[in-house]
């Protein structure tokens, strides 16, 4: 046993304008050691491994690696220590080969031909199938994330970091990533793993840092807490259970999709086939799936920012709608929040109270073309207030809002707008617990009233706590939505890996 | 020295910075004259003060800002759909040409309906000539940008080629102009003894209609939209394709009027060339006045006080005309480089940053 | 012999009007690539014709005229890249503004010099060009520059697709972030690009004023900048098809110029506005397949980067 630790920081500070990101952070990685680093977003998890992998740097504080004090420039003098990271965002260039990405990643002197063998060679040793010659942008994420730890893998690190690696997998590609760490930190090599879900941590990891708030809170043998401990540490409270809320038996469709099929105008897009589903009043609709297989087309599908081929494919609240733009379905009752919060669901620009008018321009906030600004406010103030948005008031700019903050201002406008159905896409993507709680309970007060509610989201957990029925997209096509308490999370699994069900689930 | 990002864009610098830009050009224009073995402080008034020193200045100066402004106005509602109308030198010459074939066709016929005919001939010389932009965008994806400009080149080619052809003056001397405009077919003047016609009032009233339609209409709202976020205005439903309809036929419409009310004003004929490249300086008159039309009034006012200036200059001290262009390009350099003080602050020293 | 001589002038002819569109093409290609959008070209190449001019008749070495050239196309670029790169303005009106800017410099630098004519790039390197057989002399008259065109797209196709300078500058105009996350000096790179691009556009610039009028005249470029900025659109970002694309427009402004010898009376005028139309024309048809265009255009393309 080596007592050295690979890794060893302290009292690491990093301040961006106002906000302290790290505040004294110490952490210690031991050679072999799987270690978890848990907090939820915001917390300073990611300025963190920027400092660790050299892409930041510090205002304070030391950085020792296997007992000697560095500096880390910059990614390659971390590289050239032996730091590899897999960051959540891949940093893949679509219209690149793989080996010519890899190449990218390694030093110089290396023939793309030679590279290609050598990564053939330890993708065999590692059980990571994929071809060096393909164009990234052909790839499945699964794939992508494994042309990602290759490019790791081929400088032999010692020590991997791991950024929420997990968001993007199939839980049986999660199983077969973890069997892969496993067998590299029994060769040596320290994991440095960050993630937010407790499960998998206990699952895989040796020992945890918990973060909150930019600082270490504390830290635990996973195997041996309790995730409710690990839980309020993060948090910093104890979670209430969320209220259960009585909703009405689910009434007739709001929202249909008939044989919609649909190619896509993205090159790297999924073409949609044949979906049929439904969305009744007052039921929360899931859609699962894996990033990548369908998800962006099919919510422009439905909320008519592309146009299907027939009327019929898409109907909104009994009417036919499929060739009807975005505006006219609105005009039905269908509101949508979209993933993008910036640049799609808001105009990162523009005002609060301007933002208001972006799907209101129906109601009577227009008159004769000319915009009744002093009763848009008014609209503002209201979504303000009721979804307790935290904002420099209405006239401030949608950029200075947080990201939770925002959300909820675009949720509360769509509901204000009272919609029929409402879709939303990743709806607590990147926000932190407590909106994200407040976020759920606004779509479940929506369904209460008799909304149909579908949400597209690629956290399953998510989708198993508020949803009444999942459905799973791959490749494009949607499997029929089960009700939540007919499946598990196994079966929806397979379904995201593209596994067809025999009999019952496709039978419906 | 470093860039910060400031939390929001500085409205103080939104002001400043054209002032500092027309500062630091002025600088520029200083330097210049004195690499020309020319005294600076002398060229510096003949370009900014001489020419408002007396009425005819005056009067002049509003004659040049009237085209500036009609086009900046096209230009900059333009620009915040991020529809990028460059050719507004082309929509210009296509409006003279429109109008003053109309003009020159009725002939001698008089009758009140003369004027408003070859101004509505200018309009739609102007907005069909940007009508062929927007078709091309709108339907075959090809980009305004080259598009608008290109087709500037072949308008000056068919003037070129009208003023020698078909609209030949026969009486001419084989000169390339054509005849005379009639009196029914020419602008009044705005008050006797300046060249300065009604015209002026035409981009006096675009102010106020362009900052009622960007600030308080939904169209404007949308346009912004439209050009700030295209994800949400794809979002909202706010169609790409009618913004770039709208804005590319509003620009031609502004540059057409603007061409016919120079033929059918100022200049009372067709000739070869007809503007002092009018249509590019109003890009510059459209930033610097920062896309918002009070803004544009003033800017254009500046411009066309560079042009007075530049011919002041090339009178009194010999120097080439082309100097107004370079202190034109100057001036929006320098603008260019000092908007990033709306966005950013500029720290010296501190912290090395990865 | 007529016939055979008559082809062989027409072919060296279109080499002699595409060569200044493939330098300058060739270099806004490789700018591009690295996800840069100068619309500047116009001006650089303005700039470049002047001061070569200029440096020609100073110096007597048409040498030095070609240096110069390329380093006032360089150091236009370099304003670009002062405002783009380091004052992050936007790309668009940056490339604007050195365009006018370039149209105004160029036209007072070369007030003195409007109209002076001096001996083509030809003339000087085969002093008895004119003694010559017709036939050498037509090939004679294929100067340094029009082969430097003709190599360039070689060369820069092999740079990018085969070495590994080239490989970074194809991924930081395919994702500058991640280029940066690689720890990829972004800035730097596309500085390097951007100077290049500048440089080439000079040259061609020069190629008008030194070889194939030859003499300055105020924006004596008429729009070939922008054209050559279409030809990069039309050859979806490869070097050879630049190549193709030029010798088209080439031939097209021969054809123009030839029409009325060729017995085809159509105004002067109109013939002038054919590689304009063209231009239009070779545009709509190569962006009407969006996601061809899509496909092949640098994903970064015209957006800026800003290192946190």
């Amino acid at each position: 046993m080596e007592f050295t630790p690979r890794l060893d920081l302290r009292g690491i500070s990093k301040r961006y304008g106002a906000t302290q990101a790290n505040d004294g952070i110490d952490l210690r990685v031991m050679p072999g050691e799987i270690h978890a680093l848990l907090g939820e977003n915001g917390a300073g998890k990611s300025t963190l491994v920027k400092i660790i992998y050299g892409v930041v740097q510090p205002d304070s504080g030391t950085i020792a690696w296997e007992g000697a004090a560095v500096r880390i420039a910059d990614p390659n003098a971390a590289r050239a220590l032996g730091i590899g990271m897999v960051f959540q965002h891949f940093s893949l260039f679509e219209t690149l080969t793989v080996a010519e990405n890899i190449a990218l990643g390694l030093g110089a002197g290396e023939s793309i031909a030679a590279l290609s063998a050598r990564i053939a060679e330890v993708a065999a040793r590692y059980g990571l199938a994929v071809d060096p010659g393909r164009h990234v942008h052909h790839l499945s994420v699964g794939e992508r994330q494994r042309v990602e730890i290759l490019r790791c893998l081929l400088q032999a690190p010692r020590l991997l970091i791991m950024d929420e690696p997990t968001s993007v997998l199939t839980p049986q590609e999660v199983e077969g990533l973890f069997a892969m760490l496993r067998r590299l930190a029994a060769e040596g090599c320290s994991v440095l793993y960050i993630s937010h879900k407790l499960a998998e941590i206990r699952a895989l990891c040796d020992g945890a840092t918990v973060l909150r708030g930019g600082r270490v809170v504390g830290s635990c043998v996973p195997r041996e807490t309790a995730p409710s401990v690990m839980a309020e540490m993060m948090i910093g409270r104890a979670l209430a259970a969320p209220a259960a809320i009585a909703r009405p038996a689910a009434g007739g469709a709001v929202l249909e999709a008939r044989g919609l099929s649909l190619a896509a105008d993205d090159p790297f897009g999924t073409d949609l086939r044949d979906i049929n589903l439904d969305v009744r009043a007052g039921e929360i609709l899931g859609i699962a799936g894996v990033a990548g297989n369908g998800q962006k087309e099919l919510l422009a599908a439905l909320t008519g920012e592309r146009l299907a081929a027939e009327q019929g494919s898409v109907v909104v609240a009994g009417t036919a709608c499929g060739r009807r733009g975005a505006a006219a379905r609105r005009r039905l009752g269908l509101a949508a929040v979209p993933e993008e919060r910036l640049g799609r669901g808001a105009v990162a620009e523009l005002s609060l109270t301007e933002n208001a008018l972006l799907t209101g321009t129906d109601g009577g906030l227009v008159r004769g073309g000319f915009v009744d600004f002093a009763g848009l406010r008014r609209f503002a103030r209201g979504v303000i207030d009721a979804f307790r948005v935290v904002a420099a008031g209405a006239e401030a700019p949608a950029s200075s809002l947080s990201g939770g903050n925002m959300q909820k201002f675009i949720i509360g406008r769509e509901v204000g707008h009272a919609p029929k159905v409402l879709i939303a896409s990743h709806p607590t993507w990147g926000v932190d617990v407590g909106a994200a709680l407040a976020i759920h309970d606004a779509l479940r007060d929506l369904a209460a009233s008799g909304v149909g509610v579908l949400i597209v989201s690629e956290d399953l957990d998510e989708l198993l706590a508020i949803c009444d029925r999942i459905g799973v997209l791959h490749g494009g096509a949607l499997s029929p939505p089960t009700p939540v308490g007919e499946t598990d999370i196994e079966r929806i699994g397979l379904l995201m890996g593209g596994v067809v069900m025999e009999g019952g689930a496709h039978a419906a | 020295m470093r860039l910060e990002r400031r939390a929001a864009a500085s409205g103080l610098m939104g002001v400043l910075a054209p002032v500092l830009a027309v500062l630091a050009a002025a600088l520029g224009a200083a330097l210049l004259f004195a690499v020309m073995g020319k005294d600076p402080v002398a060229c510096l008034h003949t370009l900014f003060v001489a020419p408002l020193a007396d009425a005819t200045g005056l009067s002049e100066l509003a004659l040049k800002a009237t085209p500036l402004l009609l086009c900046a106005i096209g230009i900059a509602v333009g620009v915040q759909a991020n529809v990028w109308n460059i050719g507004a030198e082309g929509q210009f010459t296509m409006g003279a040409i429109g109008g003053g074939a109309v003009g020159l066709w009725l002939g001698p016929e008089g009758g009140w309906f003369v004027l408003p005919l070859v101004l509505l001939a200018g309009v739609l010389g102007g907005m069909g000539w940007a009508a062929i932009a927007a078709w091309l965008r709108t339907r075959f994806n090809a980009h305004e940008i080259l598009v608008t400009l290109m087709l500037s080149y072949v308008a000056v080619q068919i003037l070129g080629w009208l003023v020698r052809g078909p609209l030949q003056d026969p009486e001419g001397f084989n000169f390339p102009q054509s005849r005379q405009f009639e009196p029914a077919a020419t602008l009044p003047l705005l008050f006797e003894g300046g060249r300065v016609t009604i015209a002026a009032l035409f981009a006096l009233a675009a102010v106020p209609a362009g900052a009622l339609l960007l600030g308080r209409t939904l169209i404007g709202y949308r346009i912004r939209v439209v050009g700030l976020a295209p994800g949400a205005a794809r979002y909202a439903g706010f169609s790409e394709t009618s913004a770039v309809w709208f804005c590319l036929l509003l620009s031609g419409g502004l540059a057409g009027l603007a061409g016919v009310s120079e033929v059918a004003g100022p200049i009372g004929q067709l000739l070869p060339t007809i503007s002092p490249g009018y249509g590019f300086a109003a890009i510059i008159v459209a930033f610097l006045g920062r896309l918002r039309p009070v803004g544009m009034l003033l800017a254009a006012l500046l411009m066309a006080l560079l042009y007075l200036g530049g011919e002041a200059l090339q009178i009194t001290q010999q120097l080439p005309l082309a100097a107004t262009g370079v202190i034109q390009g100057m001036l929006l350099l320098f603008l260019l480089g000092a908007d990033v003080l709306v966005l950013y602050r500029i720290r010296i020293g501190g912290r090395a940053h990865g | 012999m007529g016939d055979g001589v008559m082809l062989i002038a027409l072919l060296v002819a279109t080499l002699r009007a595409g060569a200044p569109l493939i330098l300058a093409g060739i270099g806004e290609l490789v700018v591009e690539r690295a996800g840069v959008l100068n619309l500047g070209v116009e001006g650089m190449m303005l700039v470049g014709a002047v001061v070569g001019f200029a440096a020609t008749i100073g110096s007597g070495s048409p040498w030095i005229g070609l240096l110069a050239a390329a380093a006032g196309g360089a150091a236009m670029a370099g304003v670009f890249a002062v405002l783009t790169l380091g004052l992050r303005a936007n790309q668009v009106a940056s490339g604007l503004a050195l365009t006018i800017f370039g149209v105004g410099f160029s036209a007072l630098f070369g007030a003195p010099y409007q109209s002076h004519p001096i001996p083509g790039l030809a003339t000087v390197i085969f002093p008895d060009l004119a003694s010559a057989s017709p036939l050498v002399q037509q090939v004679l008259l294929l100067d340094p520059l029009v082969w430097l065109a003709l190599a360039a797209p070689f060369v820069v196709q092999r740079f990018l697709m085969r070495s590994r300078a080239g490989l970074v500058l194809r991924a930081v105009g395919e994702s500058a972030e991640v280029a940066h996350a690689f720890g990829y000096k972004v800035i730097r790179i596309r500085l390097a690009a951007t100077l290049f691009g500048g440089a080439m556009a000079g040259l061609g610039g020069a190629s008008l004023s030194l070889a194939y009028t030859p003499m300055w005249t105020e924006n004596m470029v008429a729009g070939r900048g922008w054209i050559a900025l279409a030809l990069v659109v039309f050859s979806t970002w490869k070097p050879h098809f630049v190549t193709l694309g030029a010798l088209l427009f080439g031939f097209v402004t021969i054809a123009g110029f030839q029409a009325n010898a060729w017995g085809i009376p159509v105004a002067p005028n109109l013939l002038a506005t054919l590689p304009y139309l063209a231009t239009i024309l070779v545009l709509v048809l190569i962006s009407r397949d969006r996601l061809r265009l899509k496909l092949n255009a640098p994903a970064s393309l015209g957006k800026p980067f800003h290192p946190a």
